[in-house]
């Protein structure tokens, strides 16, 4: 055994260092684990600041000493790649560590150990725990908001059949893919809009559903027979032209005395509310804000010069103006703007109002593909023969589409977490409904709780989102 | 002739609607306002206002008018949107930095924060710290001072205010040493391009900026002075402190919450333009002999800087318009002041949104100016 240079920690005296270098970095952190689970203080005969400094002291003194580089141990080596490179890196680590294991135990007893979850009233929450029971008794306002307990199975019903249909492009077989497009940009929202509107809603129009799903399913027969050459044009005009044939000229009086009959409860919008509030939010302004941000992002890049000033004078204006002033607007300005006896329903006003202001951002981002694209497709398509249209919906767009996924899906991202502003115009969804809540004399003093949960909430939903587009991305990426 | 005409129609149709669409409200907005007994005109402006604000950088009360009244909600807009973009942009390298970290505690530090923060909304975050976090603080009585100056209580933040003598001369000597900054600066290059030596610049300019204003308290005169926020009794269980400046709550989790959210936004441009610089780069510059902080300096931040700037500006002009959110909490802002108070008292919907709006138009549109001129400034210029 040679000589120890202290400060020179080297491979010759290996098993010394790593003995103590690791001795004092475990006394250190165990120091700090039973000074913060079980409130000892093994230093406390020490004065106060330097006993709160002495973990550190001794954590670095030992990471310096085990910090060997080629050691030869693949254990050690790691280690000091990953947490230990230098004195300023190993303070961090050190820092990190102990922050950590202090911030465990209050946050354990807050969220579990001290937290009430039983009962349903107040009295239970005493501890100083976090007190569950008050999500408990509060969840399904803070889920369906306004809406009737007894109703509540219509949003539960129409959420899972949306899902449902969402989700049959997973199974398509390989004849139905080829409409899989038509069936998610026509087909699909016209249904959900017809759940939502007249299913969630019910009431006396709750008949015109029924017209919905009977165009729906005679177009869809008819649909078969027809030439492939016209389909696109079949399914874009004629189950609308379907319902509305139905509802004003045939069976009118027969399904109103059906409606009547089995009609549902009409819900106005605005007892509306809560986590179910938000998805029909963001629901909508998806649908609406993307072809109308595809226009504009085709009318920024027009060769009409009109046009494309209109286009850009639209993007920028909503690009620049926050969307709570937008709110303002579509709650005090816009009314002004419409005929006296004209009303629209304050919850379509809102989602009219954030389309628009989503759509310049899709407008941003969908312009960004179309430029990304290479000249070269514009003119292999223009030399085909084909007119502005064709090639944008055959060629460019479905290369375009693909390189912005991941921009559409921030876009779609902010969109849900923008919902919550709609508290400007009165409608409460899960963060409005915590805020009343809140004020509620029974139930003071629970705030925390609430916005922790609704954190929780909306953590999962983007955190997923924003996972599942990274996917897509990679997914397209190896597709190119 | 015939391409002319096909050229033609679409634009004269859009513009045709348009006109329509605009022409239709205009017509609406006319009789609307005619039935309910409103005219339209922004003469109401200039008339006493008769409400208070109870946060203001300048004076103001209910005697002055709507426009004073506006210039308030404005100048409280820019003040959390000045300090919020200060503070996210510190917090935003410092995050971005550390998510290149080879330290793997530091790296995955950072990237909870950033997934953390940035996947909750915004107005739950203001929220949060303003109806929770902030509300578990001392009352005034309890509050301990921190660093014996500052007092963080429920009722605000109270710290020290500066009381100086004689500032316009120290403003002066500020400007001077700027000057001469940019003096030594200029000569310095040129010395560079002629000669070939390299003056200590950075030195220098830190000399200079320390020196110029100290000489200005030894014998130009000035002199600063603290004012301590005292706590005082107003009634036997009301207490307040007097002295020195108070910010209110509202400020507080506004900036905060601000902050901590872009913060994670500009993480993550940082990260993206420092990444962006391959690293042939970094060798070529390490093998022509320049030092670590040479790379750093000359060769790293001005190809990152030209990456990360486009996507930051956005984020400066996110926190801006995010700053409106203040009206959910109750902060003086524009919004809450003018498109609230102002709108509810006058009933002028139609003048009041449209100023609100142009407004933050204007902010937005000079913030991206003044970053295209900066970000024109340090773009490839090609040969």
């Amino acid at each position: 055994m040679s000589k120890i240079n202290f400060l020179k920690p080297g491979k010759d005296n290996l098993t010394t260092f790593i003995f103590m270098g690791s001795f004092l970095f475990v006394i250190s952190v165990i120091d700090v684990f039973l000074n913060s689970f079980f409130s000892l203080n093994i230093t406390g005969f020490l004065p106060s600041s330097l006993s709160f400094i002495i973990p550190i002291i001794l954590g670095f003194i030992g990471l310096y000493f085990i910090r060997i580089e080629h050691s030869g141990n693949k254990f050690l080596d790691q280690v000091n790649k990953n947490i230990n490179t230098s004195n300023f890196n190993a303070i961090l680590s050190l820092l990190i560590i102990f922050i950590i294991i202090k911030s465990i135990p209050p946050v354990l007893s807050w969220f579990v150990v001290d937290a009430s979850f039983a009962g349903d009233s107040k009295d239970v929450c005493s501890g100083t725990g976090a007190c569950w029971t008050y999500i408990k008794v509060w969840f399904r306002r803070f889920m369906y908001g306004m809406y009737p307990n007894a109703e509540q199975w219509r949003i539960n019903l129409s959420f899972i059949a949306l899902a449902l249909l969402g989700s049959v492009g997973y199974f398509a077989t390989e004849k139905f893919k080829k409409y899989l497009t038509l069936y998610y940009v026509v087909i699909y929202p016209f249904i959900a809009f017809l759940f939502i509107f007249f299913f969630i809603s019910g009431g006396p129009i709750f008949f015109d559903f029924s017209y919905g799903i009977i165009a729906a399913v005679i177009s869809i027969i008819i649909g078969f027979f027809i030439p492939s050459k016209f389909k696109f044009y079949y399914f874009i005009f004629v189950p609308i032209t379907l319902y509305i044939a139905l509802k004003y000229f045939i069976f009118y009086e027969e399904l109103i005395e059906l409606g009547k009959l089995d009609g549902l409860n009409w819900v106005e919008t605005g007892a509306w509310g809560g986590l179910s509030l938000t998805f029909i939010i963001s629901f909508f302004c998806l649908i609406f804000c993307f072809p109308i941000g595809m226009a504009f992002a085709l009318g920024r890049r027009s060769d009409f010069p009109l046009i494309r000033y209109i286009s850009i004078g639209f993007i920028e204006f909503w690009r620049g103006v926050p969307l709570i002033t937008v709110l303002f607007m579509s709650a005090v300005m816009f009314p002004m703007f419409l005929p006296a006896d004209f009303f629209i329903d304050k919850l379509v006003r809102c989602i009219i109002a954030i389309s628009l202001f989503e759509a310049a951002y899709v407008a941003e981002v969908i312009r960004g593909g179309l430029q990304a694209l290479p000249r070269g497709q514009y003119e292999a398509a223009k030399s085909l023969g084909m007119g502005y249209w064709r090639m944008h919906i055959f060629v460019i767009l479905p290369q375009a589409l693909k390189l912005v996924i991941p921009g559409i899906a921030n876009t779609f991202l902010a969109l849900v977490k923008d919902t919550p502003l709609i508290f400007v115009v009165g409608l409460l969804e899960i963060v409005g409904m915590l805020n009343l809540a809140k004020t509620n004399p029974e139930w003071l003093g629970f705030a925390m709780e609430g916005y922790v949960f609704a954190a929780i909430i909306f953590w999962i939903i983007c955190y997923a989102m924003s996972k599942y587009s990274y996917n897509l991305e990679q997914k397209y990426k190896t597709e190119r | 002739m015939d391409l002319k005409i096909q050229k033609i129609i679409p634009q004269l149709i859009t513009v045709l609607v348009v006109v329509l669409v605009f022409g239709f409200f205009t017509y609406n907005a006319q009789i609307n306002m005619e039935n309910r007994g409103i005219d339209f005109g922004y003469g109401f402006l200039s008339q006493e206002s008769s409400f208070d604000v109870q946060f203001s950088l300048i004076e103001y009360d209910g005697s002055h008018s709507y426009f004073r009244a506006y210039l308030v909600g404005l100048l409280n807009t820019i003040l959390v949107s000045v300090i919020g973009i200060i503070i996210a942009t510190i917090l935003g390298v410092i995050v971005g930095v550390a998510r290149l970290s080879p330290n793997y505690l530091i790296n995955q530090f950072a990237a909870f924060y950033v997934e953390f923060f940035r996947n909750i909304p915004l107005l739950l975050q203001i929220f949060f710290w303003y109806f929770a976090a902030l509300r578990a603080l001392p009352l005034p009585q309890d509050a301990d001072a921190m660093l014996g100056v500052f007092f963080l209580t429920i009722k605000g933040l109270y710290v020290p205010a500066f009381i100086w003598e004689n500032l316009n001369v120290f403003l002066y000597s500020i400007i001077a040493a700027i000057i001469a900054i940019v003096v030594i600066r200029i000569h310095a290059r040129k010395v560079q391009e002629t000669q070939g030596k390299q003056l200590p610049v950075f030195w220098i300019s830190v000399g200079l900026i320390f020196i110029l204003p100290l000489l200005s308290f030894l014998i130009g005169g000035v002199s600063l002075s603290f004012e301590i926020p005292k706590l005082k009794q107003l009634a036997t269980t009301s207490f307040k402190y007097e002295g020195g400046i108070s910010l209110p709550p509202e400020l507080i989790a506004l900036t905060l919450s601000l902050a901590l959210y872009t913060a994670t936004f500009i993480a993550e441009c940082v990260r993206a333009g420092i990444q962006g610089v391959g690293k042939g780069q970094k060798e070529a510059a390490a093998s022509i002999g320049l030092n670590p902080n040479q790379v750093l300096k000359l060769v790293v931040m001005p190809q990152a800087l030209r990456i990360i700037i486009p996507p930051t500006t956005n984020q400066y002009l996110n926190l801006t318009k995010n700053s409106s959110l203040a009206a959910a909490i109750a902060y003086p802002d524009l919004v809450l002041v003018f498109a609230g108070t102002a709108l509810m008292q006058t009933g002028k919907a139609i003048e009041i949104v449209s100023i609100t709006m142009l407004t933050y138009l204007s902010l937005s549109i000079s913030i991206s100016i003044l970053m295209n001129w900066y970000n024109k400034k340090i773009a490839i210029k090609e040969k």
